[in-house]
């Protein structure tokens, strides 16, 4: 990390948060909006509004599991995190370091440890290289092994997730998703990685396969003291391997909190909608009330005035239409965006 | 790209499977399948080959010379006419009768199957030239008296050469130019396709032959003035390659791992794009040889001598009572034009992904 303290020495004294323990990654007011021209000649530009001032710090060793229905802004949020898209506004540090700041150059000590996996096996593997080509590429890329050691490492990645080291030399199109997601995530772990962005990793594969990955990504956490930020829309998933778990609606935070916290106690009314719609699988408590939610999600585009889930919150006010909530800590450690608890 | 060259280390080639990749392997077969382009593709060769060595096959000078018990081999050296006993300090004329005759007293000449070279004129016409097809010139002479199969023979090699340098240099400058427009998107691929457009929008033809004669062309100077026109070929096809491929997974994956932009487009976009390069590359080749043809028909092409098949046309043209000429050039430019259309249509279906995906 001696790279890292260089290239931001002044910065670095006033970020590094004096609370111990400092967090690994701390997202703040982070902001993304894509431009989109309505016509051809208009000149007005209007925005899609996919990410509008998210906060959020992530842990060493702690899984943070992000949630929300499509279109709410989840992946964009992992995508801008590792800047494949760049912010509009807002500050993600990264042990202590503002990183939307930096250069490409300057960017690339921080790539060694932030990783994602993609929700994709099959378009996240480039299909005319072999796997071991896949895997061994941050290696070379990054000047850490070449040759025989390259190749031993490698073989050690593939065992680690559960392939065999002979496999290299097979092309993708060879393996089942959840072998290609090992690939993924082989990939992923080949550097000192610290975080890795899980960008609905599992929500293309079986159930079955399913749980072996996730399984995978909780030992391998286990073993390497790494920090995951789960981007998902499957509850059952996130409550299995999320430490916090976020909820996020049109852009916005509505909810964070501990996960037991979350699912026994959630104080946001689109976070109670969420869980109602989990099924069950206990048919005794097949009774249980839902809370179906009306409409559909308003376009990120020209987003609700006020509280932004108003127009489809069960318990909606005046007072939401017009204000828009604070983002505030109702209890220790339970972070909620809501007029009304 | 020293990244993506040493990146290109051992796994890329399997050691236990064979050098090529499945799935061209699979492109091989398709295309050998295609037994009309697998041939047209071996007669091309065959023709290309035979024509690269016209040397040896169509020359004034003989292959062999043997002369008061030394090997000469002219075709390689020039030997003064005093060697064999002449007068003259000048190269050998050695279809000079007079020289033939000494050289045959103490020894003996092998002569190539056809004794004429491209610009050799042939001063022992019974008739007036151009002359008709006789035992001593198969397909008769132009109306310079030059022997017309000679003719063919350097103008074929001439014009496959050149289509394929022409061809060759205008799809590297293609697939660089398609690459950096896609990959980067936005206000630079707006910028540059306007003026691809505009570019491509203007009379080549015409600009060519206003070019032509300002200058005087030479080989070179025609490949330069022709790839003017000719790169943007393949701008459109690599540019939608690149701009659907950057979006890719894999390719995000690639960004995250702070793999640089000349790294990613080399190692995962360039690949996609090739399907695209090799599958216009013979249409290409066979443009650029019409286009050839084509001014030198209209006299702006190449140098006046070269062998060329657009100048044979036009004394076909000219000498419409010599039909020989004309017929002859026709001939030539219509196999070779369509046996690279033959093995162009085959690559374009072996790389077919519907057939190839199977």
């Amino acid at each position: 990390m001696a790279d890292v303290e260089t290239t931001s020495p002044a910065n670095n004294a006033s970020q590094v948060n004096t609370k111990a323990p400092s967090p690994l990654l701390k997202v703040e007011a982070l902001k993304t909006h894509f431009p989109v021209r309505k016509e051809f000649s208009s000149r007005s530009t209007s925005f899609v509004y996919a990410v509008d001032g998210v906060s959020f710090s992530i842990q060493k060793g702690e899984t943070l599991g992000l949630v929300g229905e499509s279109g709410c802004g989840k992946s964009t949020v992992g995508k801008t995190i590792l800047r494949l898209v760049e912010p509009t506004a807002g500050r993600v540090r990264f042990e202590g370091t503002d990183i939307t700041a930096l250069s490409r150059r300057e960017m690339r000590p921080f790539r060694q440890m932030m990783q994602i996996i993609f929700q994709d096996p099959y378009s996240s593997l480039n299909p005319r290289m072999s796997v071991g080509n896949i895997v061994g590429q941050p290696l070379i890329i990054h000047k850490i092994a070449s040759g025989q050691e390259l190749e031993h490492r490698v073989g050690a990645l593939f065992e680690r997730v559960g392939l065999r080291a002979e496999q290299m030399r097979s092309y993708p199109h060879e393996f089942s998703g959840g072998q290609r997601q090992r690939i993924g995530i082989a990939r992923a772990l080949a550097l000192n990685t610290k975080l890795i962005i899980g960008d609905e990793p599992v929500s293309a594969l079986d159930v079955s396969i399913q749980a072996q990955v996730i399984n995978l990504l909780m030992d391998l956490q286990e073993e390497r003291d790494l920090s995951y930020l789960f981007i998902s829309h499957d509850l059952a998933v996130v409550e299995h391997i999320s430490h916090r778990v976020a909820v996020m609606y049109l852009g916005k935070l509505v909810e964070l909190a501990d996960k037991r916290e979350i699912y026994i106690n959630p104080l946001h009314p689109y976070t109670e909608a969420l869980l109602s719609a989990v099924p069950t699988p206990d048919p005794t408590v097949r009774g249980k009330k839902r809370i179906l939610l009306e409409g559909d999600v308003p376009s990120p585009i020209n987003p609700p005035s006020g509280c932004r889930f108003h127009t489809r919150c069960p318990l909606a006010e005046s007072q939401c239409r017009i204000e828009e909530p604070v983002w505030r800590e109702a209890t220790p450690g339970h972070w909620v965006a809501c007029h009304l608890r | 790209m020293s990244d993506a060259q040493s990146a290109h280390n051992d796994f890329s080639r399997p050691k236990t499977r064979s050098l090529v990749s499945p799935l061209n392997r699979r492109r091989l077969a398709n295309f050998r399948s295609n037994k009309r382009g697998f041939w047209s593709l071996w007669i091309f060769l065959f023709l290309f080959v035979i024509s690269l060595f016209a040397e040896f096959i169509a020359n004034d000078k003989p292959l062999l010379v043997q002369f008061r018990g030394d090997v000469y081999m002219p075709i390689f050296e020039s030997y003064p006419e005093t060697v064999f006993g002449g007068d003259f300090e000048t190269e050998t004329e050695y279809r000079d009768l007079y020289v033939q005759e000494l050289i045959e007293a103490n020894g003996w000449i092998v002569w190539p199957l056809i004794p004429y070279s491209y610009d050799t004129i042939n001063y022992d016409l019974p008739v007036p030239a151009p002359a008709p097809p006789s035992s001593e010139n198969w397909l008769g002479t132009d109306d310079q008296a030059r022997d017309v199969v000679a003719r063919l023979l350097y103008g074929f090699r001439l014009s496959v050469l050149f289509g394929l340098i022409l061809a060759i240099v205008s799809s590297i400058l293609g697939v660089i130019a398609g690459a950096v427009q896609g990959y980067a998107g936005g206000v630079t691929d707006l910028i540059f396709q306007r003026f691809i457009e505009v570019w491509s929008g203007l009379p080549t033809l015409f600009l060519l032959i206003i070019l032509a004669s300002i200058v005087e062309p030479s080989f070179i100077l025609l490949l330069g003035l022709m790839l003017l026109f000719s790169w943007t070929a393949l701008v459109g096809v690599v540019r939608a390659e690149f701009l659907r491929a950057r979006n890719f997974d894999y390719v995000r994956a690639a960004r995250a791992l702070g793999v640089s932009n000349i790294s990613i487009m080399y190692r995962h976009l360039l690949p996609n794009a090739m399907v695209a390069t090799l599958t216009f590359l013979p249409f290409i080749l066979n443009g650029s040889v019409t286009t050839l043809t084509a001014l030198d028909f209209l006299g702006f092409g190449l140098p006046p001598g070269s062998p060329s098949l657009g100048e044979l046309l036009s004394q076909g043209k000219a000498n419409l009572q010599a039909p020989w000429l004309g017929f002859s050039g026709f001939a030539v430019l219509a196999v070779m034009l369509s046996l690279l259309i033959f093995i162009g249509e085959a690559v374009r279906d072996a790389f077919d992904p519907r057939k190839t995906l199977q």
